[in-house]
């Protein structure tokens, strides 16, 4: 079937099976391979995308599924060339290693931060506790999201943590 | 640490290099490689354990529209492929050709247009076995009445594969005897684990039909390794084949073995003429490629009734699985288990471990440790801890009275390994500084006195990483040196390039900080190439904690090399003799007239230049190095674990974690910590949840990240981590490798910490992993009551 | 990865429509709402629908939780996270929150809904002894028109519910009752596993005595999930840790658990007691605090 998506603010179409899950679409049909994937059980979290703006296991939603609706990747974070605030902070703070699990902690990350400007480190813990990272111990990852929030344009998180 | 600290030129908290592409999701894993007309394989794999495989029937696979090939064992046989050899001097099937010996064995491959095309073909294949008994425990594996897993080899008329041993029985046994000491014995099994990277395993392989060249994208924790290694098996010639291990989500040695699908999609390729991808899933990860530990040790331990440790004996039973595929060196069938002996200045220790086959996946990889250290630093930091029970002595005060004397180094243990360097109890004075011990103990009392159940658990652990010293050690007889090269550029930038390779270790950041602080190049402006053995110079790969003592150390000779061919450049520039020219870092100057002197830029550009070089000096700034270690390097940490658990349901919180590493100079501290990071979390999950379980019949029960995982995020506290440091006295940067220390030294202070809360109940062990429920039998046992008191 | 095998897909954009499709279909025809339980069983191909009829479409409306006629209402394709975030619930029901911030994690909460987790009916799932123990009845719809049953008979056995051929759950009912209170407790390996064994419990006073309790067990119980004998034990007493500790040993004798890789038989049993009683403890401090 033709499945059409939008993606990062760009229509995309592929010729697919209808059961293709989302992220086959976009890494084998789109090439957009920076979701990955690890589990076969929705446990690991490798291939988290937002759907609307909300992060969504896309191993274990059909590609049909996600018609409609607003995806974002990893590609789709940076604008303009300019890294997102949340990747600035996984560079600051060393919060990827292998990087496998880094776009989708990023994503997590952007979507938390969109509805939680300030969020504690517990709410952190929790927003990626759907998420395997088996690099980092998870600390610098806690970190880089509060590197985010503090550096976020027009944040005030910044401010009150030096206060 | 502040976000803003100055970059350094040479050893420093350099932000990575890599992370650019990472961060916006343009890594190359092997699965984001694709290849015009490239196909896809998929493995169908045995359901029974032990199978004497009757009929394959592949032809409504072949008939699959979209299938272009199917293979079995028996193709195999006719191309000399049926098997492989293994890294422990083993054979392993590649297919199956007459049994299966594991749930998971690989029995059939096919090769189709697509991915979901090919499993779905598996399906239409029929494989008709007949069952026969399963081994499935350990302890049964040597019955007379076990059947014998591998009746393939000839005169292997039982399951033994080994029995080796280290140390002095006799003297060991007079000391356990001894009418005045006290002797604990404890049987401690380490379960078996998986390191279960997040990347699963797989690659691409992509044989030229005109060329004769095979290019394999793959999953490789020793790319050159491997490129030996399927030329010996495949009979092509090791020049036509490249090994190219991209971005890797993970290793932990999960990555160092050859695993049949390697072999079928290299297979694949030359039946097809076309490229085949080959990936496995997340099952076929965690039950079919290399496991690690499942050692089943009993320990003997005996000391004074003052607390002098006098002497060590374990006894170990090795499940190596269906083919002993254990990735050691080779004359090391227990890798370094000789460590066993710890941190401690005994009068004697002996050690004897027996590897049996079983039913299960082979592997026995050095999963995150040095070989089998992990096993070893458990038993002998659990053992410590029942001898201080024992005596009623706080398990501080009992390390502290016989840990190594910094003035004893370098230190031979009984088992004959030569401790390079460390100041054990300074390191574990920090960790209790950090802790704040004392007043733990003190709140541990309150909270005893109002019935909450708190425990700190103190392990102090020795590494032997960096292997290793080529007279001793090879693997596959490959000896265990690594090369390196490095070329300044006449602009003065420069490439240098390694035979290990990251799987997310930071390399091409801290290679590059190395070359800096020889040579004055900002390591920016020093390109780190790996991972691709047409590029690379041959070395054994990255495992073991082995990449900064063995590579590490080559990088800093060839730059030293490089160093002193500059000074012979600038003595030609300056006029001056080599020996009136002094260096300070990034340029060679006149002794006594500081402001003569040439930047190793300006050396650069004059050795590609005009300058007339002195006799016997060629031209160009390169050198090569091959770096042969003289020794083993030895990390050492102290690590204290606080845990709360909730006896009435055996819930364990592990709320504070405090790390005290030693592994010498640190290149990069940034990268060093996270490396301490991640091996805290991994032991946490070892300790608490990860279990490749089998039951009777040999069935996995831990094959998928619902059953086996880690720790999340919501179940590990903030590490809180010190250091000291004790540079390595024959490493040339003094540094001792790092990046496993904190996986082996981690397990052993949970475990400790979870004893020690139940210590009131009367529990003197728990085996990992410490899941709520084996606590909670753990307490009702000891203290022999249904429900325990709350 | 494992992938499913092939399967027609349809999109229906009304419930009336998802009947319809049901009933053309036939049995060989599946539902799929967030799919988090259907699509890891048909990667394992022990599902092998020939038809997948997405109702994301009818997120709208089956998506609402109201107050309305003396209950509390949830549409079937409330989202695990809207379950847990709605402020309505949190009040009422406070055992909502604390079972539907453990199911699971948060990526997942996202898409799976409350209509598929009691339809799945996986014995160590949350959702249902939630209900139960809430003693919630709810709403089945076929071509025939609606049917309201209570979770004693809407839930059967593992995987097993009383939805019909051509029939599907659109909404969970929820009494609203005075001086009521209620607890959910889960014992787990790690965060966001399967329970090892799950208790909830709600109470609702009358003056110093219980007037009602709802007491039903997760993960150890694979006959139903409501504990009556227990329930029966505390009618008529005061809310004391004695009549507690009484009515969860009840339940423990009453449940059934089974030893896997969780636990043995004996420590679910357990916990079966322990969770009763602190759920108990749990919602009767609640109902004196609302």
């Amino acid at each position: 079937m033709q499945i059409t998506l939008s993606i990062n603010g760009e229509t995309r179409s592929a010729e697919a099976e209808p059961r293709t899950l989302l992220v086959h679409v976009l890494r084998d049909h789109l090439d957009l391979t920076g979701t990955h994937w690890g589990c076969d059980t929705s446990n690991c979290g490798a291939c988290v995308v937002l759907v609307d703006g909300e992060p969504v296991k896309s191993c274990t939603m059909l590609a049909a599924m996600a018609e409609g609706h607003e995806i974002t990747t990893v590609e789709g974070l940076a604008r303009d060339g300019e890294l997102d605030p949340v990747q600035q902070g996984f560079f600051e703070e060393h919060g990827l290693q292998c990087g496998f699990c880094t776009p989708g902690m990023m994503l997590t990350a952007r979507a938390l931060l969109n509805e939680n400007p300030n969020p504690s480190d517990e709410e952190i813990r929790v927003a990626i506790s759907g998420q395997i990272c088996r690099c980092t111990g998870y600390a610098n990852i806690v970190r880089a999201v509060r590197w985010a929030a503090e550096h976020e344009a027009g944040a005030t998180a910044g401010e009150e943590a030096i206060a | 640490m502040a976000a803003t600290e100055q970059r350094p030129i040479g050893f420093g908290r350099l932000k990575r290099k890599e992370d650019p592409r990472f961060l916006r999701g343009e890594g190359t894993y092997v699965d984001d490689v694709k290849l015009p007309g490239m196909l896809h394989g998929a493995i169908l794999r045995s359901p029974l354990a032990h199978a004497r495989i009757v009929s394959i029937d592949t032809s409504a696979a072949q008939q699959h529209p979209k299938v272009r090939v199917v293979v079995t064992g028996r193709d195999l046989e006719g191309l000399g492929l049926a098997w492989m050899p293994t890294l422990s001097a083993d054979t392993q099937a590649v297919l199956a050709t007459d049994k299966v010996r594991f749930q998971g064995q690989e029995v059939a491959f096919v090769v189709a247009e697509d991915r979901y095309a090919a499993r779905d073909a598996l399906e239409l294949i029929e494989v008709d076995y007949e069952p026969l008994p399963v081994v499935s425990d350990v302890r049964r594996a040597l019955d007379p009445d076990a059947p014998v897993i591998r009746d393939d080899k000839e005169g292997q008329t039982t399951n033994r594969i080994f029995d080796w041993e280290a140390g002095d029985e006799a003297e060991t046994e007079r000391v356990l005897a001894d009418a005045d000491v006290v002797v604990v014995t404890q049987e401690i099994p380490f379960q078996r684990v998986h390191p279960a990277p997040l990347e699963t395993c797989g690659s691409v392989a992509d044989m030229d039909p005109v060329t004769g060249k095979l290019r394999l994208w793959t999953t490789s924790q020793a790319p050159h390794a491997h490129r030996t290694l399927y030329a010996m098996v495949a009979g092509i010639p090791e020049h036509r084949i490249q090994v190219i291990a991209p971005d890797i989500g993970g290793g932990f040695g999960n990555k160092v073995p050859i695993y049949p699908g390697y072999v079928c999609s290299i297979v694949g390729s030359i039946l097809t003429g076309r490229p085949v991808k080959w990936m496995e899933d997340r099952t076929e990860n965690l039950t079919s490629t290399g496991f690690a530990r499942d050692y089943l040790m009993r320990g003997r331990i005996a000391a004074d009734r003052d607390g002098r440790i006098r002497g060590l004996r374990v006894d170990v039973l090795a499940d190596h699985g269906a083919f002993n595929a254990t990735a050691q060196p080779s004359k090391y069938p227990a890798g370094f288990f000789h460590i066993f002996t710890g941190s401690y200045d005994l009068e004697a220790a002996y050690c004897s471990v027996r590897g049996v086959y079983t039913n299960k996946a082979p592997g026995g990889v050095a999963y995150r440790c040095s070989f089998r250290v992990t096993e070893a630093a458990y038993l002998v930091e659990r053992m410590v801890d029942l001898l201080a029970a024992e005596l009623e002595m706080d398990p501080v005060e009992l390390r502290m009275r016989n840990l190594i004397r910094s003035d004893q180094f370098p230190y031979t243990t009984k088992t004959g390994w030569e401790y390079d360097s460390g100041d054990y109890h300074a390191t574990m004075r920090e960790a209790l500084r950090i802790a704040g011990y004392d007043e733990l103990r003190r709140e541990q009392a309150e909270r005893r006195a109002r019935g909450e159940h708190m425990g700190i658990g103190v392990s102090f652990f020795t590494e032997t990483v960096g292997a290793g010293p080529k007279a001793k050690m090879d693997i596959a007889g490959l000896g265990m040196a690594d090369g390196a090269e490095l070329r300044v550029h006449p602009t003065g930038t420069a490439v240098v390039r390694l035979s290990v390779q990251t799987q997310g270790q930071g390399h091409e950041t801290t290679f590059a900080q190395i070359v800096a602080e020889e040579l004055g190049i900002p390591p920016e402006d020093v390109e780190v190439v790996h991972g691709d053995t047409d590029q690379t110079p041959f070395g054994l790969g990255t495992y073991g904690s082995r990449s900064t003592p063995v590579s590490g150390a080559a990088v800093a000779m060839v730059s030293r090399k490089v160093r002193d061919k500059a000074r012979l450049i600038a003595s030609a520039a300056l006029e001056v003799a080599p020996e009136d020219l002094a260096w300070e870092r990034g340029r060679w100057f006149v002794k006594g007239d500081p402001e003569q002197g040439r930047t190793i830029q300006e050396l650069a550009l004059a050795a590609h230049g005009t300058l007339t070089l002195p006799d016997g000096v060629e031209g160009h700034l390169d050198a090569e190095a091959v770096y042969d270690p003289p020794n083993l390097t030895y990390p050492c940490g102290a690590y204290i674990a606080v845990v709360d658990v909730d006896p009435a349901t055996g819930e364990v919180r592990l709320r504070r974690f405090v790390a005290v590493d030693d592994c010498g100079v640190r290149i990069n501290p940034m990268i060093v910590e996270g490396q301490i990071h991640g091996g805290l979390a991994e032991g946490a999950g070892i300790a608490l949840m990860q279990h490749i379980a089998f039951d009777e019949q040999g069935n996995c029960l831990g094959g998928s990240f619902m059953y086996y995982g880690g720790r999340w995020s919501l179940e590990v506290p903030d590490w809180e981590l010190g250091e000291t440091v004790t540079p390595s006295p024959h490493h040339p940067i003094g540094a001792k490798g790092v990046g496993e220390s904190s996986n082996v030294g981690s397990p052993p202070a949970i475990v400790n910490a979870i004893v020690d809360a139940l210590a009131p109940f009367g529990v003197r062990h728990v085996d990992m992993p410490a899941t709520p429920g084996r606590v909670w039998e753990a307490i009702r046992s000891a203290s022999g009551t249904a429900a325990p008191p709350r | 990865m494992q992938v499913p095998a092939p399967f027609e897909y349809v999109r229906a954009s009304s419930v009336g429509e998802a009947i319809d499709l049901l009933e053309r279909l036939g049995p060989e025809a599946r539902l799929v709402a967030g799919g988090h339980s259907l699509l890891p069983m048909m990667k394992l191909r022990l599902a092998t629908p020939e038809h997948l009829i997405d109702i994301n479409p009818l997120a709208g409306e089956l998506g609402d939780v109201r107050e309305e006629g003396g209950e509390v209402r949830i549409g079937a394709m409330t989202r695990h996270r809207d379950v847990l975030e709605s402020e309505l619930l949190v009040r009422r029901f406070p055992i909502m929150r604390d079972a539907e911030r453990r199911i699971a994690d948060p990526p997942v909460r996202n898409r799976g809904t409350i209509g598929g987790a009691l339809c799945q009916a996986d014995p160590s799932e949350d959702l249902s002894a939630v209900c139960a123990a809430l003693k919630a009845s709810v709403v089945i719809r076929g071509r025939g028109g609606d049917r309201v049953l209570d979770m004693v008979a809407f839930h059967r056995g593992p995987y097993e519910t009383a939805v019909g051929d051509a029939e599907m759950l659109v909404e969970v009912r929820v009494p609203v009752r005075p001086h009521g209170g209620s607890a959910y407790e889960k014992v787990e390996r790690r965060a966001g596993d399967w329970a090892i064994a799950a208790a909830g419990a709600a109470l609702w006073l009358d003056g110093a005595t219980v007037a009602d309790a709802g007491i039903a067990l997760s993960a150890v119980n694979p006959r139903g999930v409501r504990c009556e004998r227990a329930e029966q034990a505390l009618v008529g007493r005061p809310p004391s840790e004695e009549a507690f500790a009484e009515a969860a040993a009840l339940a423990a004798e009453d449940c059934d658990p089974i030893a896997d890789q969780r636990g043995s038989a004996e420590y679910k049993r357990h916990l079966a007691r322990e969770l009763t009683h602190r759920a108990l403890r749990r919602a009767a401090e609640r109902t004196l605090a609302s």
